[in-house]
């Protein structure tokens, strides 16, 4: 199994570029001089997507340093208890949406203490593995067309974020809950 | 709404750390946090201009287009408002495609670019669209086959079995993909009905 998964991650890359390269040229694309056209844009985008980057990126640095972040986690988790899932996942929970890096770090964090194959190992895994950084997202994807009013963009990816956090505690607490 | 959350997050920021007599600490984060922000997005500067680069060639040479063919009658269903042939279909199939192999570096990119043919059909250039919404929404929940940076890390902490999240994975994020679809269709209606006055 693990092989497969690790061949595939391997492989799909290689595969596609040569896929397109080939193909391209088969089709009397230039190839050389599109890619040159097409990475050109990279630049301009990654300038474009700075102030809404910094905007979200502020308060979300502001929110954890101040200790909010541990205020709001501390109300959260009598909830937590409530439906049987470990409070140490808490933190991860609740950083997921904001910052990929931070949450990721949690997970290390997590793993290295209680062990990748304990409980709280693999319900920190599936839920490292099974949500993106709902906020990193939308600013990104917003920002580099120059798009400020979200709409409901934010209360369907935390809905789906939610779905996905209790997802992953129903079937992790219910296959392994022989893991200690 | 993003002004509301945007608001609140510095808002209870400066008032915890004012009560827990640290205030000094808002503006040493604030500044690194700008910081960080920059340095994230110059670091993307080099995987957007690659595959930027071989997007380009893909669609040039119709593979893009040949791509959206295939998942026509899904597409229709979930984005009502894109026409059927247009450029946009294929950069969202290859964005949830890179998704759902967990390659994150390869997603991004498909992402923005299938954003910027959402923007062409977007009137009010501003305001996110009903398109963009649903979009948004399956990209932040999409279904994952090969949750690929978390497997490295089992393994690196010496798990006996690294892959063994794979089916709790697939599982949660079929739900969560499952919702996200559900939440995106209900909150357009809400949406519609009260003529977007909400946000």
């Amino acid at each position: 199994m693990l092989e497969a998964i690790s061949a595939v991650s391997k492989w799909a890359i290689p595969v596609f570029l040569t896929l397109v390269l080939v193909i391209g040229t088969l089709r009397r694309v230039q190839v050389f001089e599109t890619f040159v056209a097409g990475a050109e844009q990279g630049f301009g985008l990654a300038v474009k997507i700075i102030p809404f980057l910094v905007a979200m990126i502020v308060a979300i640095s502001i929110f954890r340093a101040s200790g909010a972040m541990d205020v709001l986690i501390s109300m959260v988790s009598p909830f937590f208890n409530l439906i049987g899932a470990p409070a140490e996942v808490l933190p991860h929970a609740v950083m997921r949406p904001l910052s990929g890096g931070a949450a990721l770090g949690i997970a290390s964090e997590m793993i290295e203490e209680h062990g990748p194959d304990s409980l709280i190992g693999v319900l920190v895994s599936t839920m490292q593995g099974s949500t993106d950084t709902t906020f990193y997202i939308l600013t990104l994807y917003f920002g580099s067309v120059g798009i400020r009013k979200y709409r409901y963009a934010i209360a369907s990816g935390l809905t789906a974020d939610l779905t996905t956090l209790f997802a992953s505690i129903f079937i992790v607490t219910l296959l392994f809950a022989h893991l200690s | 709404m993003v002004n509301y959350i945007w608001l609140g997050m510095i808002l209870m920021g400066v008032v915890t750390a004012a009560w827990n007599g640290q205030i000094e600490v808002v503006t040493k984060a604030a500044l690194e946090g700008a910081q960080t922000a920059v340095t994230t997005a110059f670091s993307l500067i080099a995987i957007m201009a690659f595959w930027l680069g071989i997007m380009k060639i893909a669609e040039e040479a119709g593979l893009v287009k040949v791509l959206a063919v295939l998942v026509r009658p899904l597409i229709r269903l979930l984005f009502p408002s894109v026409p059927k042939d247009h450029p946009a279909v294929g950069a969202i199939v290859m964005n949830l495609s890179a998704n759902m192999l967990g390659l994150g570096n390869a997603a991004t990119p498909m992402g923005l670019i299938a954003m910027n043919e959402l923007q062409k059909l977007n009137p009010k250039p501003d305001t996110a669209s009903e398109a963009m919404c649903t979009f948004l929404a399956l990209n932040t929940a999409c279904i994952t086959i090969i949750p690929s940076t978390i497997i490295g890390i089992r393994a690196f902490y010496g798990s006996a079995d690294p892959a063994m999240v794979v089916g709790t994975t697939l599982f949660a994020t079929t739900c969560g993909m499952t919702a996200a679809i559900l939440a995106d269709q209900f909150f357009r209606r809400l949406y519609r009905l009260r003529g977007g006055g909400l946000c």
